[in-house]
């Protein structure tokens, strides 16, 4: 009984220390962790193509002028699949290693973006400055992997 | 005075009860995981209770179902007086894929006020633990709504991009 007792006291001493000094010391993700949406705002050519790809509905995509396309990002539903950056033909959309997330506010879970878009003077609807077929040909966007193949 | 002490001794010593409202389970584990001995939440004198009138803080993990809302309210009711509310999980935050389900409610401040959003599916048990610190207090909060714009091409033909770094 005693002896017992004393076995289960070494194998717990013989374990040592395991709780991790978190909050004291920083404690960073695994590679290839996916944490919050960060976006790169020149990259952007406003396809919207992760919009369509977003199971949650995170990403909401509106023409609120006529040279203006509006990405807003409700994330406080985001369930981190990383579709949108798989999708995004010019790597706008990335997933940060960031994970401490936790607000008291909702709306800080939340970001726009807007796209300057020209319009098109035959039909008046938006596209991009150079030339956006161009660019999609060239990345490859219909393969949905950003042209990485 | 004795409210002050109380403010102060409720910091010290937080019982959570842990509330699943539809979740997949994954955000439960998580929840456990802080209370194990690798993460040791209970040096914070965070302890799991079984019953909500025992409770300080009230976890909702998952997006609140329609069947399981009247529950949750009463367990609300069922908390004493200073309380805290937890959303865990991007279901409970903001209802995950199932936001706009027949279903379900979509995210747990449609049922219960909630104190503290802590996002992810799931989130890491360190995000849940800077969660905690965020409520009391601890740790600020590293996230804020953010707006990006483009310049249009006029705004370009003037050079505000070379002013202020491409940047709104």
């Amino acid at each position: 009984m005693l002896l017992a007792k004393l076995r289960e006291a070494w194998i717990c001493l013989k374990a040592g220390r395991v709780t991790l000094p978190y909050p004291f010391a920083p404690h960073d993700p695994a590679e290839g962790f996916r944490g919050k949406i960060t976006l790169d705002p020149d990259l952007c050519f406003g396809c919207g193509g992760c919009a369509n790809v977003c199971p949650a509905g995170v990403i909401v995509v509106n023409d609120t002028g006529q040279h203006t396309r509006l990405l807003e990002f409700f994330w406080r539903r985001c369930t981190y699949c990383g579709r949108c950056e798989e999708v995004c033909p010019e790597g706008a959309i990335t997933l940060s290693q960031q994970f401490e997330t936790a607000t008291d506010k909702p709306e800080d879970m939340y970001m726009r973006l807007e796209v300057f878009m020209g319009p098109c003077q035959r039909c008046g609807r938006c596209f991009t400055p150079p030339t956006p077929l161009e660019r999609m040909m060239l990345t490859g966007f219909r393969n949905g992997n950003g042209g990485r193949a | 005075m004795l409210k002050g002490l109380c403010q102060k001794s409720f910091c010290k010593a937080l019982w959570v009860y842990h509330a699943n409202t539809g979740a997949c389970n994954g955000c439960d584990i998580e929840v456990i995981n802080v209370l194990t001995p690798y993460y040791d939440a209970e040096r914070f004198g965070i302890k799991l209770v079984g019953s909500p009138r025992h409770a300080d803080v009230l976890l909702v993990c998952g997006p609140v179902t329609r069947q399981v809302a009247p529950a949750l309210k009463r367990l609300y009711d069922a908390v004493p007086a200073p309380k805290l509310v937890f959303a865990i999980g991007s279901c409970a935050t903001g209802g995950g894929c199932w936001f706009d389900s027949y279903n379900v409610l979509g995210g747990a401040d449609k049922v219960v006020p909630v104190n503290i959003y802590v996002p992810g599916c799931p989130p890491r048990p360190e995000a849940i633990l800077h969660g905690v610190a965020v409520a009391l207090g601890l740790a600020p909060k590293k996230v804020a709504p953010e707006t990006f714009r483009q310049e249009t091409v006029d705004e370009l033909a003037q050079g505000r991009s070379a002013q202020n770094g491409g940047r709104p």
